[in-house]
């Protein structure tokens, strides 16, 4: 038996997705109709870093018509737990808080409305009342004596400290000619897919179960956490996905909690809810890549050969630890030595939390952590030993000949000619050229570099790889946990028409035409004769704890079970087609729509008509063939072992190789970087699909352009968070993409049914790199930490001090450390009312009461303490807060700390003054004051540019206001002439 | 991310859309390309209790010349402007820095006038409109007044426009012949706000530096014929004066640095295209 | 006119890709979500709500808008198009998509509707762009998936096949 023409590269297929997508005619989760008297969530989130949730008070919101419920966490913790990271700690991470914060963005409560204004309109008048933390947001730093600690029954934020061992680092150390370590600090990104999240969940009391839609991307592993959290077994959460999903990027992972926050909120008002989750809401609470600081230590000799590596990572997984986290840190467990044959390995592994937001699956998931200070290293070495950058890579490539390759931690490399690779790169590539083009820049005087990467793309991870967190003992304890199933179904309809079903949720990738054509080559039909279904419904379709569209699997396993199913399939319909023609199977073969002797061609039937006989005449199939209407196969790989005793981690299946390089020059005066050449080498096994692996490679580089030049999650110091907007988070667009030179060498895996590897996410690990080598290289720097914004270049460019303020000029602020929001200011003057009647004043609670501006009400707690609600604004940027003012450190008449705070839908902002009086000799009063205030919440998510200026106002409309009242008819009272230096140091006219 | 509720008026007449911004007492805004209202909308930051509509009304919607000026009613679009053929010999510097303000997509939308009223100290029309010493011209139900740019912006997306006026139109004096003009700012992408923007005109008589992005609203500073190094005091001077500040796309040495480089770059491009 | 009360919902009547239709919405209605929700026209996606991402793109009376950027009764009386008036018929595609087909200028394809009506709209206007106001148009959206190229080359190719000079003269009369 065989296959005629049997061929899976379709260089010019078009997607079978296409029509519809350029049409208008996608289904994607907010395109599908929900069911009559659904309801539509909105979400309260904390505007604190970290805070004890002290009352959530929903009476407002529920007056309002047309809002059915406010649900909060604390009604929730009947009907929900945690969702629970890999490994044991007492962390409760649930999807909402219940009576404490710990990151901008935390889901307080749910309003269920109408629709979605109306329940807009509720999450406004939930007030929510927060007392406020200290917080912490460097991960160095949650370390320290001291720190604040997120999670108290977890001792400490450190969740997380293993050191592994491979080979005799220490002796290879002591041995080493050299030595030399980088350290980096990598920031915070997202892969910001175009489509946000989406909902739609009802529950069944009767048979206490959970419908839940939602776009989630898998790994599938997570069904099991999302069940646990909804409190169901498994089966009793049916967890569907839409035919269509606007892009991932493994974000989408990521709606997991939401699932179970929806769930949970059908199941308490007892109707269908519908959440869509909006930009902003995606951008502070939905999934960030790990921030890591990393130090690597290299031990090499003379001629920059590598014999030992010394990793010690810190990982930063935000304020909770959630499944599948601590992942990205252990998926590159097996490629910790990159594209090297390195024996020696030390690790130390350390996952710790802050008030950020969790940590998730994002593109690269891990890799360009790895790469960075791994390709970074590599060009130190160079630049010490004064080699070319290049030749210290070649010099530590794995042979050719090595392969498959065991890495010192325990990956199996399945195959590669990483030298080859290089050098057509660099022929084809035009590096002689490049290096010309250096030459001359720099004879010009401009700032040119060169950048060099190598990477090996790990791709069909090891379900397995994740317990490498735990201890042999603790993994011998748990069982083996091993492997990556993968599923496909192929199904014959009564006309004999093929249907292929998968349970790898793409999110653009086109799954769908490549497993058209590949089913179809296999059954010898028209690839338009096989239709594909990729929406997943766990209760109905076959699907396993890997499915799911992460790790690049599709190509390598995905198309490679369906390839096994439908081959399956073809084999049975060969014995049913022999049995008709009196032919052995052996002897057909599948092509042109027929089923046909291998020998004489006029012996044949037509592929539909073999296809149908299991469903119309069940009595013309061979006893022992069964039923050839449907095939489920499933394949993981035996490879795939669970980590030993010794912590040999095989964390993937394939191992793909990329070697990019690329010319850029800065520009001196501005700092911005211009991507003069880039080209990327690539070896992906065999390509399945040409133009969607180009795809793939220019997609994934300018995600990679994005993350190295314009992308981060920017928190303040204080944990407000900053990036809040597309305008803040910067994805790159077209007038910022330079041209890309895309290579291709071809090793097949040895592994995988069709040879192919994944492709998807090689170049998020190894294009912040190349341009950071690039740029290091440019401006002869030792370090550089991404992004390679203008402001940091410009900085580094910069030969001279920056010009003084001419004489006599006021001086400015001191430069506040990056991240430090705090607006500070302090001054003095005098005026002519003694101090004990400026003190009067400053005490009388009803003077201060009275002058909170836009103070609707005002509510003395004590004669110390009020509480008011307030409008404030900036221009047009008004809203409504609730304030809270304190005296306090009284030493009267000489002098008192004055603290506000103020929050409220758009954000929270306080402030602390200490003022001083002293008698000028004259009968008046000497007044010293200092302050400092802060805003954060909306204001600072999404007005970061006019940060500064808003806070100003907004402060200084309580001081010009308390001015007013003090200043009295004639405006010229004491604390008036007390505000007024203080109005004009924060820009506020008198 | 949905606005907050509010009522909807679509002026049929100039005195409709008046009266209703004298009606609501200052809970009224006024609705023209929507490109900087909408956003604040959407994200509820603003939530007036009126929109007034006034893209409808015909006597705002065409430039016209007038007493040697550019007037450019409130109804005019960025892209419509950006098409005038004449708006090169009319009004130089707003030509060369109109595409720099957002997109083609947004352009279509979004009015010069409203991007003057939302005043945001990184935009390119207001930054013109001070260069050029062009004023704006206010309407309320009782008066019309002409406001000096250099007196309108007051602060950050704060102005003189009173609650009850809107911004009828922006006048900006014509070409002026022997005077140069330049403009160049420096963003994270094409198309962003400007981290730093400068506007230069220069003529016989001195140089007028027009700088946004730093301060909290757009400055000028009226200079003499200088280069060399009396340039580089003056422009140290000017960077050191406007009080830069951090955000998360810059710092303020990146600022000042841009003061000092940009503001030589348009001074000197004025001077050759006055030539 | 008469204030358009916030308390409750307003008819407003428009041409929707050459049909006139009306839709029932409050003053705040986003046009996004009328189209969406209120004519089930749900082509016009919505990515960021704040006018940045482009993926509600529309042509408004000929010219490009952002969607989410517009209120529904602002459209009262205007000429309204979204991606679903771009195939000549169903089943079939126009060029530009067509172009976008055979480049694999979509992956995902929920920026894509966007960028299809500011292309249209812009090629209507501009038969003769170069590579360079292409950029600057796409320059306008977000695109996750496709780092671009492959829209820019899709773009091209159809303008030039508009002007009747390339090798796809299939629905030349249709962009």
């Amino acid at each position: 038996m065989g296959i005629q023409g049997e061929r899976f590269i379709r260089p010019s297929a078009e997607r079978v997705e296409d029509a519809a997508l350029l049409s208008g005619g996608g289904r994607y989760i907010d395109d599908l109709g929900v069911r009559p008297g659904t309801l539509h969530a909105a979400i309260v989130r904390s505007p604190h870093a970290h805070a004890d949730l002290l009352s959530v008070d929903k009476a407002a919101a529920l007056s309002l018509p047309g809002v059915a419920a406010v649900i909060t966490g604390a009604d929730l913790v009947g009907v929900t737990a945690g969702l629970v990271p890999a490994l044991r700690v007492s962390v409760d991470a649930r999807a909402i808080a219940v009576d404490r914060v710990r990151y901008v963005g935390e889901p307080v409560a749910i309003v269920v409305a109408a629709d979605r204004y109306r329940a807009e309109d509720g999450a406004d008048l939930v007030n929510v009342r927060y007392r406020s933390r200290p917080a912490v947001v460097d991960p160095e730093a949650a370390l320290g004596e001291g720190a604040p600690v997120l999670h108290e029954d977890a001792g400490s934020n450190l969740m997380s400290d293993r050191r592994f061992r491979y080979g005799d680092p220490d002796a290879a150390f002591a041995a080493a000619a050299h030595s030399l370590a980088v350290t980096v600090r990598y920031p915070r990104n997202t892969g910001s897919p175009m489509e946000c999240y989406g909902v739609v969940a009802e529950y069944d009391p009767h048979e206490d179960a959970y419908d839940v839609l939602a776009n989630f991307q898998g790994p599938f592993s997570i069904h099991a956490v999302m069940a646990r959290a909804l409190k169901v077994p498994g089966n009793r959460l049916r967890l569907r996905t839409p035919p269509d999903s606007g892009g991932s990027f493994g974000v989408k992972q990521g709606v997991a909690p939401y699932a179970v926050l929806i769930g949970a909120a059908a199941r308490i008002v007892g109707r269908p809810v519908k959440w869509v989750e909006d930009r902003l809401e995606h951008l502070a609470g939905s999934v960030s890549a790990t921030n890591r600081v990393t130090t690597l230590t290299a031990a090499f000799d003379g001629e920059g050969r590598v014999t030992a590596l010394d990793w010690d990572q810190l990982e930063d997984c935000g304020a909770y630890l959630r499944a599948p986290e601590p992942a990205t840190l252990y998926r590159m467990h097996g490629n910790m030595t990159g594209a090297y044959a390195i024996p020696h390995v030390r690790i130390r592994n350390r996952v710790v939390l802050t008030n950020k937001l969790p940590t998730g699956l994002v593109r690269g998931f891990g890799g360009p952590q790895v790469y960075y200070p791994l390709e970074r290293l590599m060009q130190r070495i160079a630049r010490h030993l004064g080699l070319d950058p290049l030749e210290v890579i070649r010099r530590n490539l794995i042979p050719a000949d090595a392969f498959p390759y065991r890495t010192a931690t325990g990956a199996l490399y399945d195959s590669g000619d990483y030298q080859r690779a290089l050098d057509d790169a660099a022929r084809h590539g035009g590096l002689a050229d490049l290096l010309d083009r250096r030459d001359a820049a720099r004879a010009a005087g401009r700032l040119y570099g060169i950048g060099f990467t190598a990477a090996v793309e790990p791709s069909v991870s090891n379900m397995g790889y994740i317990t490498a967190v735990l201890t042999p003992a603790e993994r011998a304890k748990a069982g083996p946990k091993n492997g990556a199933q993968s599923t496909a179904t192929v199904t014959l309809d009564p006309v004999g028409t093929v249907t292929v079903q998968v349970a790898s949720v793409p999110q653009g990738q086109g799954h769908r035409t490549v497993l058209a054509g590949i089913v179809a080559d296999v059954l010898g039909i028209p690839a338009a004769q096989v239709r594909v279904t990729t929406d997943l419904d766990t209760a109905k379709d076959a699907w396993s704890i890997a499915s799911g569209n992460y790790s690049s699997r599709f190509a390598a396993a995905v198309a490679g079970v369906a390839h096994l199913a439908a081959t399956r399939l073809r084999d049975k319909l060969a014995r049913i087609a022999g049995a008709q023609l009196n032919i052995r199977a052996e002897d057909l073969v599948f092509g042109g729509g027929r089923v046909s002797s291998r020998t004489n061609p006029d012996a044949s039937l037509p592929f539909a008509r073999v296809a149908a006989t299991s469903h119309w005449s069940p009595g013309l199939v061979p006893d022992d063939v069964g039923a050839a209407i449907r095939e489920t196969a499933f394949w993981t790989p035996p490879e795939l072992t669970a980590p030993d005793a010794e912590d040999h981690v095989a964390s993937s299946l394939c191992h793909g190789f990329i070697f990019d390089f690329c010319g850029v020059e800065v520009d001196r005066a501005t700092g911005k970087l211009r991507i003069d050449r880039y080209v990327t080498m690539h070896d992906c096994g065999v390509i399945l699909h040409p133009g969607m692996v180009e795809g793939q490679v220019r997609g994934g580089f300018v995600q990679a352009l994005g993350a190295a030049v314009y992308e981060e999650l920017v928190y303040g110091e204080d944990g407000a968070f900053l990036s809040g907007t597309l305008a803040d988070y910067l994805l790159p667009t077209a007038t910022e993409v330079p041209d890309l030179r895309i290579l291709h060498v071809e090793s097949p895996s040895p592994f995988t049914p069709l040879g192919a590897k994944g492709v998807g996410e090689g170049n998020c690990m190894s294009t912040p790199v190349c341009l950071a080598n690039a740029v290091a290289d440019a401006l002869d720097l030792d370090n550089v930490d991404l992004p390679l914004t203008p402001a940091k270049l410009r900085a580094l460019v910069a030969e001279a001090d920056e010009p003084p303020p001419p004489a006599g000029h006021r001086s400015a602020a001191p430069a506040a450390k990056a991240g430090d929001r705090t607006l500070r200011g302090a001054g003095a003057t005098v005026v002519t009312a003694s101090p004990e009647a400026v003190w009067a004043l400053l005490l009388d609670p009803d003077v201060l009461a009275s002058v909170i501006p836009g103070a609707h009400g005002v509510n003395k707690l004590s004669d110390t303490h009020f509480t008011a609600d307030v409008t404030l604004g900036v221009g047009p940027v008004k809203g409504r807060y609730a304030a809270d003012i304190t005296l306090s450190d009284l030493d009267p008449p000489r002098g008192a700390t004055l603290t506000g705070t103020v929050s409220g839908g758009l954000g929270d902002g306080g402030g602390t003054g200490r003022v001083t009086l002293e008698p000028d000799g004259t009968g008046g009063t000497r007044i010293g004051y200092t302050y400092e205030a802060a805003v954060g919440g909306k204001v600072a998510a999404v007005g970061g540019r006019l940060l500064d200026g808003a806070a100003r106002v907004v402060i200084g409309g309580f001081f010009a206001a308390l001015a007013r009242r003090a200043g009295g008819a004639d405006r010229t009272g004491p604390l008036r002439r007390l505000l007024a230096p203080l109005l004009a140091l924060m820009g506020i006219k008198s | 991310m949905k606005p907050a509720a509010f009522d909807y008026i679509r002026a049929a007449h100039l005195d409709e859309a008046l009266a209703a911004l004298q009606a609501s007492g200052g809970d009224a805004r006024i609705l023209a390309g929507g490109q900087s209202l909408m956003p604040m909308l959407n994200m509820r930051l603003t939530r007036p209790a009126v929109l007034v509509d006034i893209m409808r009304l015909g006597a705002l919607a065409e430039p016209r010349i007038e007493k040697g000026a550019l007037v450019v009613p409130a109804g005019v679009r960025q892209a419509a402007l950006l098409d005038r053929a004449t708006l090169v010999d009319e009004a130089p510097l707003l030509a060369l820095a109109l595409p720099w303000v957002g997109h083609a997509q947004t352009r279509a939308r979004g009015t010069p006038c409203g991007s003057v009223a939302h005043a945001d100290p990184s935009a390119e029309t207001p930054l013109c409109l001070l260069a050029l010493e062009g004023e704006v011209r206010l309407r309320s139900k009782k008066r019309a007044r002409a406001v000096k740019a250099a007196d309108f912006f007051t602060g950050m997306m704060v102005t003189a426009k009173a609650e009850d006026e809107m911004v009828e139109a922006i006048a900006l004096p014509l070409r002026r012949p022997g005077t140069g003009y330049g403009f160049a700012e420096v963003a994270r992408r094409h198309g962003d706000y400007a981290i730093v923007a400068c506007a230069a005109v220069v003529d016989g008589r001195g140089i007028r530096l027009a700088v946004g992005g730093v301060a909290d609203r757009p400055t000028a500073r009226d200079l003499p014929l200088l280069d060399g190094s009396a340039l580089d005091d003056a422009l140290n001077a000017l960077a050191w004066d406007l009080g830069a500040g951090e955000d998360v796309h810059a710092t303020a040495r990146y600022r000042r640095d841009l003061v000092r480089h940009l503001g030589r770059q348009v001074i000197e491009e004025a001077m050759r295209c006055r030539n | 006119m008469p204030k358009l009360s916030a308390a409750i919902r307003h008819s407003v009547a428009f041409t929707l890709n050459g049909v006139p239709r009306t839709v029932e919405v409050e003053p705040r209605t986003l046009l996004t979500d009328a189209l969406r929700h209120g004519l089930g026209m749900t082509g016009t996606h919505v990515g960021c709500e704040h006018g940045v991402c482009g993926a509600c793109t529309v042509a408004i009376d000929g010219a490009m808008a952002r969607a989410c950027l517009t209120l529904a009764v602002a459209a009262e009386g205007c000429d309204l198009r979204t991606v679903e008036s771009l195939a000549p018929a169903p089943g079939r595609l126009g060029v530009l998509q067509a172009a976008f087909k055979r480049h694999h200028a979509l992956q995902c394809g929920f920026c894509t509707a966007g960028i299809l009506m500011s292309l249209d709209t812009y090629l209507r206007r501009h038969p003769n762009p170069s590579r360079e106001d292409l950029t600057l148009v796409i320059g306008g959206h977000l695109c996750r998936c496709t780092g671009y190229a492959p829209i820019v080359a899709a773009a091209l190719d159809a303008a030039a096949e508009l002007r009747g000079t390339s090798e796809h003269p299939e629905d030349a009369a249709h962009a």
